[in-house]
């Protein structure tokens, strides 16, 4: 691995900034500067998917059709479902990985910054031809961010074959950003860094990484088999050729369950450095933490018809996977438990990474139980389908991944521009989300319990009142990331001057470095004992 | 920090001026059979498990936070591992699981005995109605949103069962195994009643199945739960059930109605008498892709005022919708109607907003294309 380096031009190299203009970022193999992209691509993303949302809720309001009709509606909530998971989530997590796994573990770069620039790029592509389908003749997707056959395929506007590339480019994109990250977290540790050493946000991206390596084949298997049915004529998912509309579930669900695996662990691996630096205390239980999120992630490959109870599995398949769904509670909760008892006896202080982090314990466990109650079966026929699963997963992608980014961005922003944020503004814009999120999501409980199904834009009166308090948080929360940008950019713009570790108790090589992080780091790798 | 009063203002106003039916429900229905109920009693005590546990943790947690701070002087401790507490708050969680499990297998094999009904009927889903056929009695028909538009568009005050109230609903006995054979004749649906404790796919190609003992009479409302295009919040489930005699009274009068509309098909019927037939058939029917003045919604919906379809020869009008149009949204609906409504929808297309073709097509036709197409 130190071949990499070439040392007969190290001392030339040395002074050599980023280059100056446009080309800088097109050209880049930087992983600051690809990070730096990753994590403002994902936040455009969250605010374009966010604006959906902000449709879908309008619309919501109140009962009747107001503001959209119910085609342009269903555009809605499968754009804001896709670009929330492949544009926002995903992308964010693999800029945080770009910025901060060779600086955790001593490597100098990622280990592969050409394959890092273009899987980068694929995605405004990707995005842009994504988007470019709402303006087709016939809408943009209509059918859900699960896109189930045959309304997927036989009944589907002809944008879905933009659809099915955009899938593609995003698959591509995200399996050479994990194997990028497998062979820089296996190959460019600084001597003495053992896989055990290893702070936990770079064993829950490794872990993260073999996941997706292992579904998004899949998933680009689902959309090929789709793209072979509505233009070759295959009939996979059509029972009139001998196919079956269910085996796209099957295969779907077998992407999509790891899926949303691969959305919160890196979450988890970036709270468990936050919560120990601001209880002033080590993390509890370390290496259970570790087999814990490897048990999370096999289990994850072995529950995905859970999403599918109420398709006519046979008995046996429904209780083996109501069994197994149930299982994935234990490692969560030890995970639950660790951080908890990290906190206990501490000597904590609350800075606005420690908020989030703290809410996202808290919210995340909330979600965790509603899918405690998904995964009984029985009951499952009652939730499946309503808004109980909406709330469900909003809590736990919402408070979960969303606020996890939001206490990694506010815990290393002083590392990536020197500056410290604004503490007062970093706490308003924290209690707004924390208020906006629970107004929006918990009363969709109620209404999901009550009786109303999801991904309808038009409902009964009785459901009225929790809309539109739904509604106006969700309004709220919108609004509030608006507040994110303005701190982002009086961060980058100036501020107090950050130093090399801002905060006391943080531990890890990347607050041995300077800050802001020079353009080159640990080009001689550190010692680590 | 001005705004906020003023949007709590907003929001006490809004809920204020909501109207009285609007509740503020926040659980799940007991609903109306034995099924249902030890649904509900499972989801009850999960939620109070989860709560239990929430109180808990959380409490430690709050606790944690308030006591161990800086601000307070307090000194970190140093613990990070013990082995001991590791293994108990893995196995008893995993105890709690096991507790949680054996009434939940219970129900779910209880639900999954769908063996000596009493009625069977096979629930089929369409884009976006729900047809049921009483399996050995010769009664089928179609169950479609009886709301008026004028509702859903706003110009008219939404009724007590607004999006869930239908033309015909699904009439069961009290006290009887009810057996379901839920499919689909186009994409996944998904026939859900709350009060039932049933939801099932309806999976295009498959029959899945379900069943219900309803105990006492009464109307029980849902909906589609899977998301089935454009108009899938708009297909109710309304499921009335009846004393076993009224059942059986319902029954005869239904196969009455069936057997006089195939007397309808022997009638000559007149150009204005099919056109009045067909308007109500229209907007029940094709109203909500075609839209209610025939404009559509191209491309994946086609105009019909205008259309060369609708104003060129009868016959292919005809079998366009008697077959459908393979491989899009256009259903066949030879099977879905009555030659009555078949001839009078058609005529009513090619006599309607500008079309002014003039001819008619007669029930007849329409019986003579089926018959062609059974030989």
């Amino acid at each position: 691995m130190s071949a990499v380096i070439d040392h007969g031009h190290a001392g030339h190299d040395h002074h050599h900034g980023p280059a100056k203009g446009l080309m800088r970022w097109v050209l880049t193999t930087n992983h600051k500067d690809i990070g730096t992209m990753y994590l403002w691509f994902s936040f455009a993303m969250f605010l374009l998917g966010g604006s959906f949302a902000m449709v879908i809720r309008a619309e919501l309001f109140q009962p009747g059709l107001q503001i959209v009709q119910p085609e342009f509606f269903n555009q809605m909530t499968t754009m804001h479902g896709l670009i929330m998971v492949f544009g926002a989530v995903m992308p964010a997590f693999v800029g945080l990985a770009n910025w901060m796994v060779p600086l955790m573990i001593g490597a100098p770069d990622m280990a592969l910054p050409r394959m890092n620039n273009f899987s980068f790029w694929l995605l405004p592509a990707a995005f842009a031809l994504l988007v470019s389908t709402l303006f087709m003749p016939g809408g943009g997707p209509n059918f859900g961010w699960t896109f189930y056959a045959p309304l997927s395929t036989t009944y589907a506007p002809e944008s879905v074959t933009f659809f099915i590339f955009a899938i593609h480019l995003m698959g591509v994109s995200s399996i050479m950003g994990a194997i990028n990250v497998i062979a820089t977290i296996l190959n460019l540790r600084a001597p003495g860094m053992t896989l055990m050493k290893m702070p936990l946000f770079v064993w829950t991206w490794l872990i993260t990484a073999f996941l997706l390596i292992a579904v998004m084949p899949v998933l680009a298997g689902v959309v090929t088999m789709m793209l072979m049915d509505i233009h070759f004529g295959t009939s996979f998912f059509s029972a009139a050729g001998g196919g079956d509309p269910v085996l796209f579930q099957h295969v779907f669900w077998f992407f999509g369950h790891p899926e949303v695996y691969i959305m919160i662990l890196p979450a988890f691996g970036a709270v468990s450095s936050i919560i120990p630096a601001f209880a002033r205390k080590p993390l509890f239980g370390y290496t259970s933490m570790v087999y814990a999120t490897a048990s999370i992630a096999f289990l994850s490959f072995i529950v995905w018809a859970h999403h599918m109870f109420t398709v006519g599995i046979p008995l046996t398949g429904e209780l083996f996977f109501m069994y197994a769904t149930m299982l994935i509670a234990v490692p969560t909760g030890v995970k639950v438990f660790n951080w908890a008892s990290t906190m206990w006896q501490g000597s904590m202080t609350f800075e606005t990474p420690m908020l989030f982090a703290v809410a996202f314990v808290i919210l995340f466990t909330i979600g965790g139980f509603s899918g405690l109650m998904l995964a009984i079966a029985p009951a499952d026929f009652q939730y499946h389908d309503t808004y109980f699963v909406v709330a469900h997963f909003h809590y736990v992608l919402v408070p979960g991944a969303i606020f996890g980014i939001f206490a990694s961005a506010y815990f290393w922003l002083p590392k990536w521009t020197g500056h410290m944020y604004d503490e007062t503004l970093g706490k308003l814009h924290f209690w707004m989300s924390f208020i906006g999120m629970n107004m929006a999501f918990f009363p969709m409980h109620f209404v999901g319990l009550a009786g109303m199904p999801r991904r309808i834009p038009d409902y009964n009166l009785m459901f009225a009142n929790f809309n539109m308090i739904s509604s106006i948080g969700a309004f709220m929360f919108g609004a509030t990331q608006l507040l994110f940008l303005f701190i982002v950019i009086k961060c980058i713009r100036g501020g107090k001057p950050a130093p090399a570790k801002p905060w006391d108790g943080a531990d890890g090589l990347e607050w041995t470095i300077p800050s802001p992080a020079p353009y080159h780091t640990f080009s001689t790798p550190p010692e680590v004992k | 920090m001005s705004r906020h009063p003023r949007v709590w203002m907003g929001l006490l106003l809004c809920l204020a001026f909501s109207t009285a039916e609007a509740s503020w429900t926040v659980n799940m229905t007991p609903g109306a059979t034995e099924v249902s109920r030890t649904v509900f009693d499972l989801h009850m005590t999960i939620f109070w498990i989860c709560v239990v546990i929430g109180v808990i943790v959380f409490g430690a947690m709050f606790w944690s936070m308030f006591i161990h701070r800086r601000s307070t002087g307090q000194v970190p401790a140093n613990f990070h591992e013990s082995t001991t507490v590791e293994i108990l708050w893995t196995v008893v969680p995993l105890l709690i699981l096991v507790l949680m499990a054996i009434p939940a297998t219970k129900t779910l094999i209880d639900i999954y005995d769908t063996s000596e009904s009493d009625v069977d009927i096979q629930i089929t889903g369409y884009q976006w109605k729900w047809h049921y056929k009483y399996l050995g009695q010769d009664v089928e028909f179609f169950s479609n949103l009886a709301t008026p538009s004028e509702q859903i568009h706003n110009q008219a005050d939404k009724g007590e069962h607004y999006l869930l109230e239908v033309d015909q609903p699904l009439v069961v006995p009290v006290g009887a195994k009810i057996r379901f054979l839920i499919t689909s004749a186009d994409v996944i649906h998904a026939w859900w009643v709350p009060a039932l404790a049933v939801k099932k796919d309806a999976i295009p190609g498959f029959i899945n199945e379900s069943w219900t003992r309803i105990e006492q009479p009464g109307i029980y409302r849902g909906q589609c739960a899977e998301l089935c295009g454009k108009d899938h919040g708009f297909m109710p489930i309304v499921v009335e059930a009846k004393s076993k005699t009224d059942y059986e009274d319902w029954l005869a009068e239904k196969k009455a109605e069936t057997a006089k509309l195939k007397e309808l098909t022997k009638k000559d019927w007149t150009l204005e008498e099919l056109v009045a037939r067909g308007d109500k058939i229209y907007h029940t029917t094709c109203a909500s892709c075609h839209q209610p003045e025939g404009q559509g919604l191209p491309p994946m919906f086609p105009a019909l005022d205008g259309s060369k379809i609708a104003t060129g020869p009868k016959e292919n009008h005809l079998s366009t919708v008697f077959h459908g149009v393979p491989g899009t949204a256009m259903a066949a609906f030879g099977k879905q109607l009555s030659e009555v409504d078949i001839a009078a929808v058609v005529t009513y297309e090619r006599n309607a907003w500008g079309n002014k073709v003039g001819d008619m097509v007669t029930p007849k036709e329409v019986l003579e294309l089926k018959q062609a197409e059974e030989q």
